[in-house]
């Protein structure tokens, strides 16, 4: 059974009194990349949250890599996880944001180096080594002695992707990774994550740039009100959609 | 560097037709003037007056100025005033951190020291501390102890006081600054497998410095002053030493003087220094950066320029 990258069983998530996700089931395969589609406040980010366990689950089952989110079942009781053992969890899942994040205080050679000589108390030739690599292979090799500022959002952005793939994560969450970014840049961050997924990453992108979709993904959900709708390859639901709320969505984006 | 680029589409020649630069008549500010010369002449007035007043004796204020004793209690004021900074500031951010901390026992007893000390006079504390061993004659653990009249002198006493009252202020400053950070600062060193303790220490702290600096400026030039308190546990400090022989010499005015001269130019140092700290962490920032006490002075004086607008 541990043959999905990622796995839910009908995970319910809520804030409060407003129920986010509804039972949503899905898997991911190793080196597939899914695309998340729908509407604002469909449970998209929030789902994609609940898999590094920055948001918590609050029913069903959720695991990666085989392993179970958050939780560790020991017979029929599920015990929480340290703070300490979540962090060791999320480790071998990359993020990246909308809003890029990247560390203000810190050039973007140190933010791709941080993490790997914080969590993995790698070497500084080591981590500066990879870190050098990476930011020339998201095309910013020049770039790595500036601050976030200095750079523009697309730049931020590919900054953002080396810094999570310096961890050699299994598994990469992508939230909306184009949607803060000035229409002539998000090629280029599209780019990078065309080439990270032809190298066999397994990912799982939030997204509305259904060209990307169509083109780059292996499997498409639509999530409309914390449920999955419809599900499939992407040029066959983007194509042919047979639900009436992916049509009228779809109307709206294509 | 796109200045020397003319956009496409200029029409030919455009470099040689030289717009003229305006020459207007700026408008005056004749109130301005006029008021100025008011305050100048009440405070030519004023001066006047201290400086010729037959009961100001200006000769002692010159001698003592630099009195020996006068300057190991400045010495003293800027000791304390140094120390209990940087205890405050350190227990300040072990107390800011515990506020914000998940733990609820670390969380209410931070709550209970800012409580505690933020809610009670200095002066009070200061009284206490120094009269503690009232309530403890003897402090310590087990067989190792000390009685406590020996252990609290009043410099300790001093020291305490101000450096615990410090920290419940400074922690509030801290806390302020470490909400100012983006919480998707935090979110990202979480994803990427750090604890809450390194993301505190290597992510949230440095970015909180920003906003940390100014008011831990304007803490550091109050604490100047108000280590002047410490006269009461006459823990040697200047006011303390200044006031001693104001009652031996019977030169009250002219020994307060003396105090005041010294405090000036230790709060002057002091407002030079967070100037340029200030200068310096907002350095990458967007933002105009803060014009000096002269800067301001100077562009006021200008004709035709209102409020510090240098440029």
């Amino acid at each position: 059974m541990t043959t999905h990258m990622v796995k839910a069983e009908n995970v319910h998530k809520s804030f409060g009194h407003v129920d986010v996700l509804k039972g949503i089931d899905l898997q991911v395969a190793p080196k597939d990349v899914l695309c998340l589609v729908g509407p604002s406040g469909s449970g998209k980010s929030t789902f994609l949250r609940c898999i590094n366990h920055l948001e918590k689950v609050d029913a069903g089952r959720l695991y990666v890599d085989g392993q179970l989110v958050g939780y560790r079942q020991a017979g029929d009781k599920l015990h929480e996880l340290r703070q300490k053992e979540v962090a060791a969890h999320r480790r071998d899942i990359g993020m990246v944001f909308q809003r890029f994040n990247l560390f203000g205080h810190m050039t973007a050679l140190q933010n791709v180096m941080e993490a790997p000589l914080r969590v993995r108390r790698e070497s500084k030739a080591v981590a500066r080594d990879r870190a050098e690599k990476l930011l020339d292979r998201v095309g910013l090799g020049t770039k790595s002695g500036s601050y976030p500022a200095q750079l523009s959002g697309g730049q931020q952005q590919r900054v953002a992707i080396a810094r999570a793939l310096a961890m050699e994560p299994k598994l990469m969450l992508f939230d909306e990774p184009t949607s803060a970014l000035d229409p002539e840049l998000v090629g280029e961050v599209l780019d990078v994550m065309r080439d990270l997924a032809t190298s066999g990453m397994t990912m799982i992108v939030v997204t509305h740039e259904m060209g990307f979709a169509r083109e780059v993904g292996d499997a498409l959900v639509f999530m409309d009100d914390g449920m999955v709708v419809e599900a499939g390859h992407p040029r066959d639901v983007l194509a042919n959609p047979q639900h009436a709320r992916t049509k009228a969505f779809l109307s709206k984006v294509l | 560097m796109s200045s020397d680029t003319h956009p496409g589409g200029a029409p030919a020649g455009t470099a040689e037709r030289d717009s003229e630069p305006i020459k207007a008549i700026p408008v005056r500010h004749w109130g301005q003037w006029v008021s100025a010369a008011v305050v100048l002449a009440l405070a030519a007035a004023l001066v006047y007056s201290v400086a010729t007043n037959d009961n100001l004796q200006w000769s002692v204020v010159g001698d003592n100025i630099t009195e020996e004793s006068v300057l190991r209690g400045l010495w003293v004021t800027i000791r304390l005033t140094v120390l209990s900074m940087v205890l405050g500031i350190a227990l300040g951010i072990v107390v800011a951190v515990m506020r914000l901390s998940s733990n609820k026992v670390l969380g209410t007893v931070s709550w209970f020291y800012i409580w505690l000390f933020r809610g009670t006079p200095v002066l009070v504390q200061l009284l206490l501390w120094f009269n503690l061993g009232l309530f403890f004659p003897t402090i310590g653990l087990g067989s190792l102890n000390a009685d406590a009249n020996d252990l609290i002198k009043p410099f300790i006493a001093a020291l305490l006081a101000l450096a615990l009252n410090e920290a419940a202020y400074m922690a509030e400053v801290v806390r302020a600054g470490v909400l100012a950070v983006d919480p998707g600062q935090a979110e990202a060193s979480h994803a990427l497998g750090m604890t809450k303790g390194q993301t505190m220490r290597r992510i949230v702290l440095p970015q909180a410095m920003r906003v940390v600096i100014p008011p831990t400026g304007n803490e550091t030039i109050t604490m100047l002053k108000t280590t002047s308190l410490v006269l009461v546990v006459g823990a040697g400090d200047l006011l303390t030493r200044t006031s001693a022989i104001a009652a031996r010499e019977f030169t009250t005015i002219e020994m307060l003087m003396v105090a005041s001269f010294w405090y000036l130019v230790l709060t002057s140092i002091a407002s030079y220094g967070q100037y340029h700290l200030e200068r310096r962490f907002a350095r990458g920032s967007a933002g105009t950066l803060p014009h000096s006490l002269g800067q301001r002075t100077l562009a006021n004086l200008r004709p035709g320029r209102v409020h510090g607008d240098a440029r």
